[in-house]
Parts: C-alpha cells; structure tokens; sequence
C-alpha cells in the first residue's frame, strides 16, 4: 500500500456505551453504521464495502440494505477491525470499491443476539488446553506474564501502574465506565482473578459498537470533516493457542505486524505524538512497546511506572481509558481505532495537543492475531 | 444433577496416537526424519520443513515450569479454585500445557524453572491425561 492514499472520512461509536439491555448485537452494529454514515454525510447507498467480524458481512449488509461490490469477513479477535483497515484500504487502491463501511458490535454484558464462544472438543485448543482449567480469556491471557516478568526483570507493582495509569486518562473521559482514580495498592489488593493478575488488572466486559468509513484520499477532502489518513500497516496471526507461543517473552504476531507498518509509514518511534495498545490485560502494553520497537522490553515496566504514558508524559497511551477503564465489549480494537481517529480529528475529550502522527495497535485471541494502523490527519 | 465434569478431549485421526500413548503411559511426540524438528501438537507433517516423513517417539516425559497461572475465578467446570493452569518446556524442546499436582497451588511453591516430571491421570475408559509433578531428588 501506498502512504496517505486512503483516508477515514467517518467513524462513530454506538449511541450508548456500557450496559445496553434494549439492543441486540446485530442492531448495535446498525446504530454504529447509521452514526457513522451520518459522521461522514454519506447515505446507505453510497456503501459499496462492507467489512465485519463474528456476524458475517452479508449478515450485516442485508440488515442494513446495502449491496456490496466487496466484503471482508476476516474474523481473528478483537484487532479483526485493523486487519479490515488493512484489507479495504488495498481494495480501495485496487479500484474493487470506493466506499467501505467496517462495523463491529457486542453485546458482551447483555448477551442478547451473541452466540457464545465454544471450544470444539475435537479441535487443537479442545484436546490440548480445554482439559487443564482453562475458562475463558481472564485464565489464558496472563499466562505469558511470570516469564516475562521474570527474562524481563518487570515487577507486579510496575504491572499494576498500567491500570493506574489509565483510569487517570479514562477520568478525563466523561463515556468512560470507571472514572475513579485507583492506586497501585488498589490494583494490588483488588479481588484475585488468575495469579498474577487481579481484577484491576482485567478488561471490564460491557456492551456496544463502532463503525468507520474509509474511502480514497482524493474523495476524502470533499467529506465534511478532516480526513484521518492511514500511513502504514501491518498485520500477522501467530497460535490459536497461548501454550504454542514461540516464547512468552514477546508476541511474534506483534513483532512482525508492528515493525511493518512503521516501514511502510516512513516515520521513527520518536514521531509518534499518540498511542493506543489494546489492553484487555495489564500486560499487554509492555509486550506492544518491546514489539513495535519502542525500547527493549527490560524498560517497558519502569516506562509505564515513571509517569511517561500518562496525562502530560512524552508518550501519550491508551488515552481513553483502555479496555480496563473506558470500555471492553470483547473485541476491543475497534475502540481503539475510534480514539487514534478522535486524536486526529482533535475532537478527542483528553486530546493530546498538536498530534499528529497515531499509532493503533491490536491483539486477537490470546496473543493469536495482531494489526497495527499508523494514522496522520497531514497529507 | 450430576457434578460438572471436566472438559474431555476428542481424538482426530492426526491426534490419536498421542490419546493412545497417554492411555499406555507414555507421553508421545513427533520428530520430523528429514531436519530431525520436534513438534507439538500432533500433525502427519513436519511445521519447520513440510515433510511428511515423520515419526512418533515416546518422550522422557521430563521437563520444567515454563509459565502458568493460577486460576480463581471464573473456575472451569470439574476444577475446584485456586488451581494452577501451566506450560511445562519439555526436556525434547515443546511445550506443552498441563496442570501441576502433588504440590501447593501457591507462588511460593510454584516456582519458574522447577524440574517436573509427567504423571498420567485417568479420567475414563477413552482419555488419560498427561499432568505433571516437581521431579524428586
Ligand atoms: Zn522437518
């Protein structure tokens, strides 16, 4: 892909964020839709792209009456929505469509219209990790983190300052779940879910949505507001199971993602004026500022503890709240791709000043999946 | 009504010979005859070079604690919390994940890089599983 030659003309989160107990999954994903083509001043006919993970893309086509010349199901967790980031923006250089609409919905609190995640008893994660205990994401994503904190020489308290740190950004945030300031002996004596981590240290589970618009940049400046343009991207998969990493110490999917978006986008690390890493646990920005090649992965907890990514550090993170204060409906990315797109339009309620150049960067499954998206609103 | 049980695995033609070898007290890998790469989970092909020349061996069932958790809420069906969930580095090169026994479910017992050895848990008539406990002497 070619730097700057598509851009983000429209992009909006569900009306209501957190508890939605009058929606269904598949009309959260609509009101997300509906919200953004309104963001970008465009109708339901002008969408010739449709891209969306879990439910399916003719799901969410037929729903909402539009009929594609392209679609893009790729479906590999929560960072699915960089990968289509990825995927539209070289169907739209290719001339496969103009105009791409990708959603994604959950109604992870409520459960209403979300079919519930199985594990075959067949498949590879059913005969080789389901007989051990293993029960949902909160007792499989931390099971990276005593080794790494140990090749690393990362302390629980630095851990704990990741959650910190976050919900002073989330207070800033009036859609924000969790707005109260915490403390690293909160986070600490927090309820225990999967040693190491504590409750403090978990994505929160609520309900809601997000939808964004891309189109070519050379349409994009005839769009009502400042288009965001994407500079670089990479994507990668590693193992759908988290015991079969190649090492605990790093995500070879984030090494490899990370690394090709920031070659693509031309820039250095000391470029990026914002960040998002997904965080639907503590650990997760330590691994995503080893891997993208912030600084070695030795540094990454004393970073985070020393005040850099919080309000007024050199090195603006997760500025939102994260999955762990602002929201997590299961497949978080989505969220994430909304703030880097807020902080570029300026719009954004703890607004990093003068930023320029965002990077987003996404985790699918348990270290399975990973998409980074670099982000400039200057052409 | 019936005590939850733990999640049984479900053997594939590919996997069968491992679900065989648990059952006869052997912990079994696979090692590829062409670049000698040995590998886990079960495939009928070598992941390092694609050769279908393979063979299956029994491992010394020895290895160490690479990393775990320990689990206290949500638990899993047929678990009773807090338990350890494990990734055991086998002495051959791949890890696996199993559960700790005959020892503390605490940090302090469960230390990064103890010596465990395999130990076979019956669950039925079809499935034995492969845990592990810290390695005497
Ligand atoms: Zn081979």
């Amino acid at each position: 892909m070619r730097r700057n030659q598509v851009a983000v003309v429209g992009a909006a989160e569900t009306t209501k964020l957190g508890v939605i107990p009058d929606m269904s999954q598949i009309q959260l994903h609509a009101d997300a839709a509906l919200n953004a083509i309104a963001d970008a001043g465009l109708k339901l006919s002008d969408i010739d792209g449709v891209a969306t993970a879990v439910e399916t893309p003719q799901q969410i086509a037929h729903y909402l009456g539009i009929t594609p010349t392209w679609v893009d199901g790729t479906s590999v967790g929560g960072c699915s929505f960089m990968l289509h980031v990825r995927h539209a923006a070289a169907a739209i250089e290719a001339g496969l469509c103009k105009t791409v609409l990708i959603t994604h919905a959950e109604s992870g609190k409520s459960m209403i219209g979300k079919q519930p995640r199985s594990t075959p008893a067949d498949s590879l994660n059913g005969q080789f990790e389901a007989p051990f205990g293993v029960y949902g994401p909160p007792s499989m994503f931390p099971i990276p983190v005593l080794r790494y904190m140990k090749t690393h020489g990362i302390t629980h308290e630095q851990i704990a300052m990741v959650a910190v740190v976050q919900r002073e950004w989330a207070a800033k945030n009036p859609r924000a779940t969790m707005k109260d300031p915490i403390t690293v002996e909160d986070v600490l004596n927090s309820r225990m879910i999967a040693y190491p981590f504590r409750l403090l240290q978990c994505c929160l589970v609520t309900d809601g949505g997000g939808a964004l618009i891309l189109t070519s940049a050379d349409r994009a400046k005839d769009f009502p507001l400042k288009p965001v343009y994407i500079l670089g991207i990479g994507e990668s998969v590693e193992s759908p199971m988290v015991s079969q990493m190649e090492t605990f110490n790093s995500s070879r999917a984030f090494k490899v993602a990370g690394p090709l978006a920031f070659k693509e986008a031309g820039i250095a690390h000391k470029d990026v004026d914002h960040l998002m890493i997904y965080d639907a646990f503590a650990h997760l920005p330590l691994f995503g500022l080893g891997d993208l090649g912030f600084m070695p992965h030795e540094e990454t907890g004393k970073f985070i503890a020393d005040g850099n990514t919080r309000p007024g550090g050199k090195l603006p993170l997760n500025t939102n709240g994260g999955g762990l204060s602002y929201m997590h409906s299961g497949m978080y990315g989505m969220y994430a791709l909304q703030e880097s797109v807020r902080q570029m339009r300026g719009i954004a309620p703890a607004q990093v000043k003068d930023a320029k150049i965002s990077v987003c960067h996404g985790v699918g499954g348990m270290f399975a999946a990973s998409g980074t998206i670099i982000f400039t609103n200057e052409k | 009504m019936a005590e939850a049980q733990r999640a049984r695995p479900k053997p594939t033609p590919e996997t069968q010979h491992f679900w065989d070898g648990t059952q006869a007290g052997e912990l079994r890998l696979q090692r590829c005859d062409a670049c000698d790469h040995v590998y886990f989970p079960p495939r009928p092909f070598c992941p390092s070079c694609a050769s279908r020349k393979v063979s299956i061996f029994k491992s010394s069932g020895k290895g160490k604690l690479y990393s775990y958790v320990i689990n206290h809420r949500p638990a899993a069906p047929g678990f009773t919390p807090p338990y350890a969930i494990a990734v055991v580095e086998l002495d051959e090169g791949p890890r696996m994940m199993t559960n700790i026994v005959d020892c503390p479910q605490t940090p302090e017992a469960l230390e990064l890089d103890m010596k465990l050895e395999v130990k076979f848990e019956k669950l039925d008539d079809k499935i034995t599983l492969p845990l592990f406990h810290p390695a005497k002497g």
